[in-house]
């Protein structure tokens, strides 16, 4: 009874939360039709935002990929001053708003910014530029992929890596065979995050973008750009891209824990015992 | 075909701390060799060094004919097997095992016929496609152990390999690899802290304390005649009494007799095995049994006399045959011991009063 009746209840918020406005998005993107529908994902505006997002994501994913690989391999394996510190400040991106770390950009690269009459004199445009909405998104989605894995690499320890040594491997092989591989469902998970949030991004990016519509808007940033010249239904046409993105995501990564559940099911027995 | 493993003047420190101080040890060719010590004497860090995954500050590791001591892992032919078996997690037990070959590029073919055989060796034929996380703690460490012996080394190091099972897998998966060796013939170390694995596994034992090599022998001649006092309390029970010698005769500080030894006048330590020390019914004894402990084959019995106790150990049998209960008196004879003193280095041999004949001792 009192199980049910937590079901419903969490059943019910579910709904409320997040089925209900992911209905709302889909039913307001083809509330004029599909042919509209359509009319509004190949406006050439629209196009070009879904190429910057895509860009964005395509260089901000690998750069935090090997960041995080890098942290997490130095923070598990070697005892370093600063190793605490350098845990803290991977962090700092969750706690700062968003709003913050594109204004610290401003600050940083901007005309009247700290470095600002450098990049001029030397041609550089990074605020209200590509360059900017990069470094904008490197900053937020930082700690997702370092965050997934040092805890892993933390807890699995080097034993495996000498394991290898002893056997003949060599440092690339090691780290290829052995110390990439068993990490690799943390990576995945970490790039499917930083990867949504990549693309997701508003705050940081809305800050230095400059919200030129066609040129310097991602597609979130078209979203607001159409609603706030009342195309409403383009603007959904837009979250629906987005919402789109996040289904995939998450479809993704039940497909893969399907396609390896003997595997996972072998490690998780295992951190039970 | 064995190899021989040739240590000399091996030192090493971690941050100012000695761990290993000029360490020499040869391990003949196909030899089972014990390392025993407590946690901290070590004989961890020498097996590392001889895998090569640490390094020496100073002294030489041969292995064979190769001066090992700056060669990489892979050019030392050593196979190594950890304490926590550091299996591939993320690799079934079939690739495991065939980690070593793939590493070198040994054909396919070739490296399905030599896992298969190491999973035959190893009785785990039917659990090829497993992950580790999927077997036991016996059947990790015997997929450990293919694992090391995939590359054929010529010696196999092994870092207290029975040390996380319990004690049935243990003694079963002990006699499992004696058997192995035995037809094998591979040079053999092994580490532990437990000195009846060392002894019932090993063909030489060598004890080792605070970085050094304190004695090394057989199994039978080393608890026969420990050369130290570190050894021979390592070595199992014994009763410690504090003594003094006065005129070729042992007196016990709590004032009994203890039996003649050939060591100079003053004070002594004397130590008596359990099964040395032998208890008689007398009603007039100056001692009391305080307690009976049958474990087994054997049973513990404890005297006392005004704040002295002693251990005495004897044959479940011999106990059914002496008709000893607690709260009796008894008389306490020795028949055996031996006598350390800061005066000659060595051990010195207690000569015990005759006869204690009535009652068997275990031997």
């Amino acid at each position: 009874m009192v199980k049910n009746i937590l079901i419903g209840i969490a059943l019910a918020f579910m709904g409320l939360f997040l089925v209900m406005p992911l209905l709302v998005v889909f039913t307001e993107a083809f509330s004029a039709g599909i042919a509209d529908y359509f009319t509004a994902i190949t406006d050439p505006n629209v196009g070009s935002a879904i190429t910057l997002t895509l860009i964005i994501a395509l260089v901000v994913v690998p750069a935090n990929l090997i960041f995080g690989i890098c942290a997490s391999w130095c923070i598990a394996r070697f005892n370093f001053i600063g190793r605490d510190l350098l845990i803290t400040l991977i962090d700092l991106p969750f706690s700062i708003s968003p709003v913050i770390a594109g204004l610290l950009e401003v600050l940083l690269f901007g005309l009247n910014g700290l470095f600002g009459t450098w990049l001029a004199n030397h041609n550089i445009q990074i605020i209200f530029a590509l360059p900017g909405m990069i470094l904008a998104t490197i900053f937020v989605t930082f700690p997702f992929v370092a965050r997934e894995i040092i805890p892993l690499a933390q807890e699995q320890g080097n034993d495996e890596e000498e394991a290898a040594v002893t056997l003949g491997a060599s440092g690339l092989q090691i780290f290829f065979r052995v110390s990439l591989p068993k990490l690799r469902w943390g990576l995945f998970y970490g790039v499917l995050l930083c990867n949504a949030r990549a693309m997701g991004e508003f705050g940081a990016v809305s800050v230095v973008s400059g919200k030129i519509f066609g040129s310097t808007d991602t597609l979130s940033l078209a979203v607001e750009s159409l609603y706030e010249s009342y195309e409403i239904q383009a603007a959904f046409a837009c979250a629906s891209l987005l919402a789109m993105l996040a289904l995939v995501t998450l479809i993704l990564k039940s497909a893969l824990e399907w396609w390896h559940r003997d595997e996972i099911h072998a490690v998780r027995r295992k951190k039970a015992a | 075909m064995s190899t021989e493993i040739a240590i000399s003047h091996v030192s090493r420190a971690f941050g100012g701390h000695t761990v290993l101080n000029d360490v020499s040890l040869t391990v003949k060719p196909g030899e089972l060799l014990a390392l025993l010590g407590p946690s901290g004497s070590g004989k961890t860090t020498l097996l590392r060094l001889i895998a090569g995954l640490d390094q020496p500050d100073r002294g030489k590791i041969n292995i064979g004919d190769l001066d090992a001591t700056a060669r990489h892992p892979k050019e030392r032919g050593v196979g190594f097997v950890f304490q926590h078996y550091a299996l591939f997690r993320h690799m079934t037990v079939f690739e495991n095992i065939a980690f070593s070959l793939r590493i070198r590029k040994v054909p396919k073919a070739e490296v399905k016929t030599r896992v298969a055989a190491l999973l035959k060796l190893i009785q785990l034929e039917t659990l090829a496609s497993r992950y580790p996380a999927q077997l036991s703690g016996g059947q990790r460490q015997r997929v450990a152990l293919a694992r090391a012996l995939a590359s054929q080394p010529r010696v196999l190091l092994l870092d207290e390999p029975f040390g996380a099972l319990d004690a049935v897998v243990r003694r079963d998966l002990r006699r499992w690899l004696r058997q192995l060796h035995d037809e094998m013939h591979i040079t053999t170390i092994f580490v532990t802290h437990d000195q009846e694995e060392a002894f019932d596994l090993a063909d030489r034992v060598v004890i080792m304390n605070a970085g050094k090599i304190c004695q090394q022998g057989t199994p039978i001649d080393i608890y026969q005649h420990p050369t130290s006092i570190f050894v021979h309390e390592f070595l199992g029970e014994s009763n410690h009494i504090p003594s003094r010698v006065h005129n070729g005769t042992v007196i016990a500080q709590a004032g009994f007799y203890l039996g003649e030894a050939a060591a100079p006048e003053g004070p002594v330590q004397t130590f008596i095995r359990p099964h040395h020390v032998i208890p008689r019914p007398n009603p007039r004894g100056a001692w009391s049994i305080t307690r009976i402990a049958a474990t087994g084959a054997h049973a513990r019995i404890s005297v006392t006399n005004t704040g002295t106790t002693l251990q005495a150990a004897m044959t479940a049998d011999a106990l059914l045959d002496s008709s000893l209960t607690p709260g009796q008196q008894v008389d306490i004879f020795f028949s055996g011991g031996t006598i350390f003193t800061e005066a000659k280095p060595g051990p010195t041999k207690l000569t015990p009063l005759k006869p204690t004949s009535a009652i068997h001792a275990i031997s």
